[in-house]
Formats: structure tokens, C-alpha cells, sequence
């Protein structure tokens, strides 16, 4: 399975269209424009592993974007050492008591006989484990936020090197990824839709309300980074005659680097779990999870595990978004757990793996930039489209008035009208699976 | 002794009072307006089947269709004293709504009807409905919070209540939550009358039981369809409307009412009516119960107890997690839901 011509042009348009980008309006928006869509390919790259490979209906995306989110913050960021000598062993004692009424519960109900003791004996596990872990939660709690609230308010982290938490935030979100598949899997596919699109929600209302993990609302900045700082490098005189000697302005320079220094980290990552991804499909691996989306009865039949591979690809899908997140959050150095729109962040990944091609990685890669940079650039053009179409108008015309005002939100109707057109005219995607 | 009876006495009212105050009003309003969106997802679920992901976003154009509708009433100087002027423009906004979603029907959804396309493919394609009706309603109206209601807010305020009682806690009804529920009783009296006693009805019944029996007997299912599609425009702008009332209007905030009106109606038993509604006053009092600071309530039942923090058991920002709880344990135990759904 490799790449036709036809899939190569429609990769070099899209990088033409950046080029494009970088030759009319400038290389920095180019860059970043690249950047972020190379991070979108990998967010597509997991859900084309769930629904492409499996057919599994993921609406939780977010959730798992936000964790690897987190991960940045729990792996780099220096700890505020005040803070966990106000409460952080308790705060984690907490949570492990907690973690284990829930395990308690589950054995309980396994292991004891079904009867009129069960659910009850299930309840009062649940409730005793709710009051103690408060008990010991809340006033841990407390303790914490109050340590410098306006600088800091929380645990830190653990302050090692940044490219650990990409990692991280893959193992992060698998482990939530387990928990959904164990109790959602094997449900219909609807009920799956609804129970990743709670457990995303869920999330957010953690990361936006735990002070004492991410500062909720108040968000965290500084996040450290992988690549040079711009005023390092205007700083550094070897740096500045460089890039003097090639006849560039420094400052500009600086960024520029800094963003190409970005994208050759994403792209590496990028290229990577392409290779995985391809060899996983290919394999006699990705021959039965594509037998098992086609015609689960006979694959059962044929001896497969339906919903052991299940949870499976759902876990490495879901891991896969983990990365892309911790990525994101790396590359926009702080993370802001109010910023998580299920319509950015979820919705708009599935336009990107039905636009590119559901069940080709390819297809998912070139949808990911693709409607990334549509995306960024829709609203300057819905504006400049209104522009025109108002500039008749006399000026003070109230509809004038309020279509320039809304010209913003021209993206979601074109997002929409580019899902339906593509599902209903071509609904195997730019690059169809082979 | 017989004085400190009747102040005991006094405390377990005061603390009832409280108690529906905060807790039973609001969550009756809100279990209206999750049942009234219940049973519009319930409904495409079953005679279209499919899960439609747009339905908070049709509820949000049919309460835009309203407001625009109560602003040009307002303009030119009409009101209905007491009540909200919307009552008034409800029937415009359910007439646009039902514009919208059978032109959506005959543009979208149709094509794949005929394709005998596997649901899973048709809630996509409700996604991408959902994206342009989100997009149509911010295009429109924008994304800040609107106000709508007007008239009286109160049916009897906390004070009124505290000086016709002598409590000291006071029961404040509000206007719209009442309207709320006197209009939900009459909304599904009507469904439930044109299911069980109209022709048109019953063909709809049969069309959800059996698709193949329904047109064999010669049941149009383009009709039925259509039909559906009405009623559930009817339904989705009312619930809209109301929870715009009764809270405010944000676009927004529809898109996140989708969780819980699914949570609803598969709690109930998707594809059954009188499930939507159970799940949703389920749903609505579980959210409220839990999220509430019973502090108020539990000093006037335990008088010695000072308690120290609010006594609530998870905070208000928690909610989705109740319903996500509930909908996780109704699914792991008994997942046709508590009223026995389809299971398709």
C-alpha cells in the first residue's frame, strides 16, 4: 500500500497552499499554520486507528487531548515545594484510598454471590469510600490552594525535561481509555458516543475546578519548551551573525527558527507513527481488526476476541490523542482548561478523518493539515467575502452592521457543509482505504 | 418543654421548606425541560433510528426563532400581561424549526434513508447537521447571552411566603418554572393522545415496532417521517424555549445539554416515550440532590450539628458527572434502560 500519484499531488497542494500562505502573507503564520496542522495529523492518525481500523464512535477526543494537556504540567513544571508540605501526601493518600473503594466495589460485586446481600455490600463500600476519601481530601485540599494563590495554588510537577510528558500524556489518557473501554465497550455504538462524549466533559470539569492539580481557570503559563526561547537567540551574537550574514532580520529570524525547530519535532513524531500505523495495518494485526469492523459475527466466528481487540485499538487510538495533546500544549507553552471546545477539539478532528479518508493513515494525515488550514483560514476569508458583499451597504445598516459582526462565525457552517458534502458525494474520503 | 416541641416542630417544616426551595422546584422545572428533550431524541430514535447529535441545536434555532420573534411582539407593543410575550411567539419559532429540520430531512437525511445506510453512518452525518445549525444560530444571533422573559417573575416571592407562614425560611415560585411545567403536562398530554388515539399515531407506533409489518399494511413511511419530524421540531423549540426562559438563553449551553438529554433518554429505554420522561426527572433530581449544599437544610433538622464545610456532596460544576454516573450504571445493569427500550 503506497502513495498513487494522485495522493501525492493532493499532498504537495496542501503544502502549496501553505507555501502560499508564507509567500503572500508571511512565513511566520505559514510556520504555525504547519505546526498545528502536523499536530492535527496526529490527532486524526488516533481516531482514524479507532474508527477507521475498528469502526468504535469516539466523541471524547478532548478528554483525551486535555490529559495529555496535564501531563505537560505534572512532568515539567518545578514543584512548589510549600505546597506539597501543606498537603500533597495527603492529597495523594486521598486519591489511593479513593482508587481503592472503587477496586473494592468491583471485587465485591465479582467475587460475592448474587443475592440480597450484594448491592447493598456494593453501596456501602461506595458511600463508606466516598466519605473517608473526602474526609481526607478536602482539608489537603484547602491547605494547598492556599499557598500563594495568585502565583501558584498547586502541586507543580515534577520538573523534568518537557519531551518526557509527550509520552505521558499517552500513557494518561490509555489509562482513562481503559476505564471507558471496560465499561463502555461491548454496548452498542451510540451508548459508546455518549459515554466518551461524558467522560471528555468530565474531564474538563476536572482540569477547570482541581486548583490544586491545574490551576483551573487560572490557568498554567509558562510551560518550559524543547526549543530555544526567540530573545535567547537574539541574544546570542553567533546566532544574530549568522542569520545577519544571510542577510536576515534578526528578530524575525529568531521565530522562524524557533517554529522550524517546532515542526521538525512534529514532524519526526509524525513520521513515525505514520511508519507504526502503517505497519500495524498491514500486518495480520490490522487484517483481522479490519475483519472485525466489517462483519463482527464471522470474525467472532473465526475465533476472535471482539471485544478484547476493541478495547485494544480503542486504547491505542486514545493514546495516540494523548501525544497530540500533550504536543498542543507544549507548542502553545501554557495550558488553559477553558479553552476546551468539544466543537474544536472533538468534532473538528472527525471532519479532518472523513474529509482525508477513513481507514488510510495517509488519508488522516492529509485530512488533519488540510482542515486545519481551512480552519485558520475561513474566518479572514468569511470576513473579506461579508466585506464585499456588505460594501454596498450604506454604513450604520443595521444588517451591515450585524454581518460584519458575525462574519466570525462562518467557520462552523463551512465545517459543516464541507462534512456533508464530503459524506454524501464522496464518502470514502480523499484518500480511500485500499 | 412543650414550647421547645413546637419550635422543633418548626425546623422540620423550616427545613422542608428549604428543601423544595432549593431542590424540588428547581429540579421539577429542570426534569420538564430534560423530558420535553428527551422525548424529541427518543422519538427520531425511534421511527428514523438513529441517535441525532443536533437535537440541542435544534432547540437552540427554536428558541432563537422565538426570541426574534418575542422582540418583534415587544417592538410593536404587544405582551400578555403576566406572562411571558414568547407564549405568544411560540408557535412562529416551532413553525421555523420544523422549516429547518424537514428541509435538513430532504437535503440530508433522506438520501441516506434510502441507502439503508447503518445508523452509525447517520449520526455522523448528524454531526455535521449540528455544525451548521450551531453555525446558523451564532450567525444570526451571536454568541452572548440573550434575555426573553418578561412578565411577572414571581408567582409568590420568599417574602411574601415568609409573612403568609411566619417560617423563617421562604418558598420563592417562580413564574417560569411553573410555566414550565404547566406547559410540559400539556405538551406530552398532546403526544400521548395523538400516539395512542389518532390514526396518524398508530401508524407511527406500528412504523417504531416494525418497519416491515408497517409497510406491508401499507403505512406511508415518507409521511411518518415527516410527521415525526414536525413533532419533534414542536418539541425541541418548547423545551428550548423553556429552559431559555427559565435560565437564559446562550447558544452554547444547548450544545451541552446534549449530555444530559441523552443520559435521559437512554436511561429511560431509548425509543420509549414515557421513559424519556422518567429518565429525565431521574436525571434532573439526581443532578440538583447531588450537587446541592444541604448546610441550611441539615442545621434545621440536626440543630446541635454546626456543620463545617456546605455539605455538599460534589460541587455544582460536577453535574455532567452525575448523569455520566447514572448513565454508566443504568447501562452496565440493565442497558435497555429502566423501561425497556429497543436494544438494536
Amino acid at each position: 500500500m503506497t502513495l498513487t500519484p494522485r495522493d501525492m499531488t493532493l499532498f504537495l497542494a496542501v503544502l502549496g497552499l501553505i507555501a502560499a500562505t508564507g509567500f503572500l502573507q508571511s512565513w511566520n503564520v505559514a510556520l504555525g499554520i504547519l505546526n498545528m496542522g502536523l499536530v492535527s495529523a496526529i490527532m486524526a492518525l488516533g481516531v482514524n486507528m479507532q474508527w477507521g481500523y475498528a469502526g468504535l464512535f469516539n466523541i471524547g477526543v478532548m478528554g483525551f487531548l486535555a490529559l495529555g494537556g496535564l501531563s505537560t504540567v505534572i512532568i515539567s513544571k518545578p514543584p512548589v515545594v510549600e505546597a506539597w508540605d501543606a498537603g500533597g501526601p495527603r492529597v495523594i493518600f486521598a486519591l489511593l484510598v479513593g482508587s481503592a473503594a472503587i477496586v473494592a466495589a468491583i471485587l465485591a460485586w465479582k467475587r460475592m454471590p448474587a443475592g440480597k446481600a450484594r448491592a447493598p455490600a456494593l453501596v456501602a463500600i461506595l458511600v463508606v469510600g466516598f466519605f473517608v476519601y473526602r474526609w481526607l481530601f478536602d482539608p489537603a485540599v484547602a491547605a494547598i490552594e492556599a499557598v500563594s494563590p495568585a502565583r501558584a495554588g498547586n502541586l507543580g510537577g515534577l520538573g523534568l525535561p518537557i519531551l518526557i510528558a509527550w509520552p505521558v500524556g499517552a500513557l494518561l489518557a490509555a489509562g482513562a481509555a481503559w476505564v471507558v473501554g471496560k465499561t463502555a465497550l461491548g454496548l452498542r455504538s451510540d451508548y459508546l458516543a455518549i459515554a466518551t462524549l461524558g467522560i471528555s466533559e468530565i474531564i474538563i470539569a476536572v482540569l477547570k475546578n482541581e486548583d490544586w492539580l491545574s490551576r483551573g481557570v487560572k490557568n498554567v503559563s509558562g510551560i518550559p519548551r524543547p526549543v530555544p526561547y526567540e530573545i535567547d537567540l537574539q541574544n546570542s551574537e553567533r546566532f544574530v551573525e549568522r542569520v545577519s550574514g544571510f542577510g536576515f532580520d534578526p528578530v524575525t529570524a529568531s521565530t522562524i527558527t524557533v517554529k522550524l525547530a517546532y515542526a521538525g519535532l512534529f514532524l519526526a513524531v509524525l513520521l513515525l507513527l505514520l511508519w507504526l500505523a502503517q505497519a500495524a495495518l498491514n500486518s495480520p494485526w490490522g487484517r483481522m481488526m479490519r475483519a472485525i469492523r466489517d462483519n463482527e459475527v464471522a470474525a467472532e466466528a473465526m475465533g476472535k476476541d471482539v471485544t478484547a481487540r476493541h478495547l485494544q485499538v480503542f486504547i491505542l487510538g486514545s493514546a495516540v490523542c494523548g501525544l497530540a495533546g500533550a504536543m498542543m500544549t507544549t507548542l502553545d507553552g501554557q495550558l488553559t482548561p477553558a479553552s476546551y471546545q468539544p466543537l474544536r477539539f472533538t468534532f473538528l478532528i472527525w471532519v479532518m478523518v472523513i474529509v482525508g479518508g477513513s481507514g488510510n493513515n495517509f488519508g488522516a494525515v492529509l485530512g488533519g493539515m488540510l482542515i486545519w488550514y481551512l480552519w485558520v483560514m475561513v474566518e479572514p476569508l468569511g470576513v473579506t467575502l461579508i466585506g464585499g458583499i456588505t460594501a454596498g451597504m450604506p454604513d450604520g445598516f443595521w444588517l451591515k452592521k450585524h454581518l460584519l459582526e458575525t462574519a466570525a462565525h462562518m467557520r462552523l457552517l463551512t465545517m459543516g457543509l464541507i462534512l456533508l458534502l464530503v459524506l454524501r458525494f464522496s464518502p470514502r474520503g480523499l484518500i480511500p482505504e485500499r | 418543654m412543650d414550647l421547645s416541641r413546637q419550635e422543633h416542630g418548626l425546623d422540620l417544616l423550616n427545613a422542608i421548606v428549604a428543601f423544595a426551595n432549593f431542590v424540588m422546584l428547581p429540579a421539577v422545572a429542570y426534569g420538564s425541560q430534560l423530558a420535553l428533550g428527551a422525548l424529541g431524541v427518543t422519538m427520531i430514535y425511534g421511527i428514523l433510528r438513529f441517535s441525532n447529535f443536533a437535537h440541542g441545536d435544534t432547540m437552540a434555532f427554536g428558541a432563537m426563532a422565538t426570541i426574534l420573534g418575542t422582540w418583534w411582539l415587544q417592538a410593536i407593543g404587544v405582551s400578555l400581561g403576566p406572562f411571558p410575550t414568547a407564549l405568544l411567539a411560540l408557535p412562529a419559532g416551532i413553525a421555523a424549526t420544523a422549516v429547518l429540520v424537514l428541509l435538513t430531512d430532504r437535503l440530508v437525511y433522506r438520501f441516506y434513508r434510502e441507502q439503508k445506510s447503518a445508523p452509525v453512518i447517520l449520526v455522523i452525518v448528524s454531526m455535521g447537521v449540528m455544525f451548521v445549525t450551531n453555525g446558523l444560530v451564532r450567525f444570526i444571533i451571536g454568541v452572548d447571552e440573550q434575555r426573553f422573559a418578561d412578565g411577572a417573575r414571581f408567582i409568590i416571592t420568599a417574602r411574601e411566603f415568609k409573612e403568609l407562614t411566619g417560617l423563617k425560611e421562604g418558598l420563592a415560585v417562580k413564574s417560569t418554572a411553573m410555566l414550565t411545567v404547566v406547559v410540559a403536562i400539556i405538551v406530552v398530554a398532546l403526544l400521548f393522545w395523538f400516539l395512542n388515539r389518532t390514526r396518524t399515531g398508530k401508524s407511527m407506533r406500528a412504523f417504531s415496532d416494525n418497519e416491515d409489518l408497517a409497510l406491508l399494511s401499507g403505512i406511508n413511511p415518507e409521511r411518518v417521517v415527516m410527521i415525526t419530524w414536525i413533532i419533534v421540531a414542536a418539541l425541541a423549540t418548547v423545551a428550548g424555549v423553556l429552559y431559555g426562559l427559565d435560565k437564559s438563553f446562550k447558544p452554547f449551553n444547548y450544545f451541552q445539554l446534549l449530555l444530559p438529554i441523552f443520559a435521559s433518554a437512554i436511561v429511560g429505554g431509548l425509543g420509549n416515550p414515557i421513559g424519556a420522561i422518567a429518565g429525565g426527572f431521574v436525571i434532573a433530581f439526581s443532578e440538583v440532590t447531588i450537587t446541592y449544599a444541604f448546610k441550611k437544610v441539615a442545621g434545621y433538622l440536626i440543630p446541635a450539628w454546626e456543620p463545617q464545610g456546605l455539605v455538599q456532596l460534589l460541587s455544582t460544576d460536577y453535574k455532567f458527572a452525575v448523569s455520566f454516573a447514572i448513565l454508566i450504571v443504568v447501562l452496565l445493569f440493565r442497558p435497555t434502560g429502566l423501561f425497556r427500550g429497543k436494544a438494536l
